[in-house]
């Protein structure tokens, strides 16, 4: 993290990104509003990746041309200035992967993958158990499910309370000396909900339990220290923080990786290799078999340079300004059900809702009609949806772009949606 | 209201929505199918009913949807078409209503076939929605191989 570099003034930031000048018909502007499936990238992001691919592109760590020189330097700087903008201890610990699914599938894949050369806190078996928490993003569910069905080890979960927290009432009987991992979301990527990030990681720490950290929604929206934030694994994605597609990130303690066996194996990721058997390579290079997503690290980089310029707290400021507007005039709409937290500081920009008697889809659907892009559905968090009796819900999630005239558009969009739904039946 | 947002949401799609057509589970049936929009959480139940005698004529088509209004309206559609004919006989209305929505509507839906099924083809524009539409008459496809495959 380092202070802004630039004052936050929205017109300005919209003119860093060219894609907000798109019609969607002759008429109709559009008015982004899904940042939480992805996220637009600014010039400086797409500039950057064609800036590299027009001049220093070959492939990384092989070869003795000065080319591949270059194009090694432009990737690990960039892994430099991710772990500078994550406050990781040291660029060694940030592991690229493809996004940050890819993230959490290595970390769960890695820990059930051991034998008995593994420290046993990095060996998970039968008997051991894993805690998730009911609002997962399927990302940070699946691959625990798939972990406990391949090892016998047993999934728990930290249920929700009707004001869509975690409820913790039953931590300490969740949490025992069994738990190997307690894997959670920093911030609901449906409800906006912020979890208790310091407590959970004391309780799992008290019972010598791993922490794993979903930040794919978070990293892009508030300041992020991972020193402060205690947690042992954090994963995150390129593309919801105005980067590019197909890159993602691990952060890992050192000392926890180094002792950790591979994910993905081939090129890149040994020390050597004979006919019969392999020895591996210190991380992150263990975990990065194969030709990695070059050009895209680097706009990941462009895109770390891009948000500290703006300052994280003034974008987390920005972005709640915005979402208490959106909560503010879409609670006063009859028939509109906010599915997250009443506005707080422990809340941020996505908010989802429901329009009675109303399938998401045609919500969607008719709010594009006005240019409006959110997302429907169950936002891949399908047992949250399913904890709070919905099929689905329309959510509008804020970017640094994002504008109080798009979100009272919104507001005015989801209204006549309302108005024309009414006047059909 | 844009013209495109009429195509869809058509007085027919709205009525059938609201006042679905042969809605519910029934008995009896031979085989009952559950599909799922795995994008949107779209749920459909459905069993099918086929006459004992051999002639497979469809007795009852029943479901349970949950969904948007196309899909909806489109399981309310589909079993009006469907109920009271022969497999045989529905078939070329099958296959003219999946080929009219997966068109992007250059094939516009013969409505001397599939009747009330030209109102759904406003969905054929938006790539999106055509599976929405789709998911019960998969359900269907799947119900009568798995009841072919129980009678052998």
């Amino acid at each position: 993290m380092s202070a802004a570099t630039r004052p936050f003034d929205v017109d300005a930031i919209r003119a860093d990104f060219p894609i907000l000048q798109r019609m969607l018909d002759p008429e109709t502007p559009m008015i982004y509003l899904d940042g939480g499936a992805t996220s637009q990238r600014p010039q400086q992001v797409i500039d950057a990746e064609v800036a590299y691919l027009t001049h220093d592109h070959a492939a990384v760590k092989r070869g003795a041309h000065r080319m591949a020189g270059a194009a090694t330097d432009a990737y690990e700087d960039s892994r430099e200035r991710l772990a500078a903008f994550l406050g990781a201890p040291s660029a060694q610990e940030i592991v690229f992967t493809k996004n940050a699914t890819e993230a959490l599938n290595l970390v769960a894949r890695s820990l059930g993958d051991g034998d008995t050369s593994t420290p046993e806190r990095l060996r998970v078996r039968e008997g051991d158990e894993i805690l998730v928490t009911e609002m997962e993003h399927h990302a940070n569910l699946v691959p625990w499910q798939e972990l406990a069905r391949r090892t016998g080890a047993r999934l728990r979960w930290i249920p929700m309370a009707e004001d869509f927290t975690l409820d913790l009432t039953d931590l300490d009987s969740l949490l025992t000396e069994r738990t190997k991992v307690l894997a959670f979301t920093h911030q609901s990527n449906v409800l906006g909900t912020v979890n208790p990030v310091g407590r959970l990681v004391e309780a799992a720490r008290a019972v010598g339990a791993l922490t794993v950290l979903d930040a794919a929604q978070s990293a892009p929206h508030m300041p992020f220290d991972l020193a402060a934030l205690g947690v042992d694994f954090a994963a995150l994605s390129g593309h919801k923080m105005l980067g590019p597609t197909g890159i993602g990130a691990l952060w890992g303690r050192y000392e926890l990786l180094e002792a950790m066996p591979p994910f993905l194996t081939g090129g890149s990721m040994i020390e050597t290799v004979t006919m019969e058997a392999s020895t591996f390579a210190e991380p992150p290079a263990r975990f990065e078999a194969g030709t990695p997503p070059i050009s895209q690290a680097v706009g990941l980089a462009a895109a770390c340079d891009y948000l500290d310029a703006l300052g994280m707290e003034q974008i987390a400021a920005h972005e709640q300004a915005l979402t208490l507007r959106a909560i503010d005039g879409l609670s006063g709409i009859d028939g509109v059900r906010i599915i997250g937290p009443a506005a707080s500081p422990q809340r941020t920009g996505a908010v989802a809702f429901g329009v009675a008697g109303r399938h998401p889809h045609d919500v969607g659907q008719v709010l594009d009609s006005y240019g409006i892009e959110v997302r429907v559905g169950h936002h891949c968090a399908w047992p949250l949806h399913r904890r709070f009796g919905l099929h689905g819900t329309t959510r509008a999630s804020f970017s640094v772009h994002t504008t109080d005239a798009e979100v009272d558009a919104l507001v005015d969009g989801v209204a006549r949606t309302v108005e024309f739904f009414g006047a059909l039946s | 209201m844009s013209t495109h947002l009429s195509a869809l949401y058509t007085e027919l799609v709205i009525e059938h929505d609201k006042r679905p057509l042969h809605a519910g589970l029934r008995e009896p049936f031979e085989a009952e199918v559950h599909h799922v929009n795995p994008t949107c959480g779209d749920e459909i139940t459905l069993r099918l009913h086929l006459s004992e005698d051999g002639a497979e004529r469809i007795e009852d088509v029943s479901y349970d949807a949950v969904g948007c209004a196309m899909s909806r309206a489109s399981a309310s559609i589909m079993a009006d078409l469907l109920i009271g004919h022969g497999v045989e006989e529905v078939e070329p209305v099958r296959t003219h209503f999946e080929q009219a929505i997966g068109s992007r509507g250059r094939i516009e839906g013969d409505e001397e076939l599939i009747g009330d099924g030209v109102a759904l083809m406003g969905a054929a524009k938006f790539p999106a929605r055509v599976k929405c539409v789709l998911m019960p008459w998969k359900a269907y496809q799947a119900a009568l191989v798995e009841t072919r495959a129980l009678r052998g």
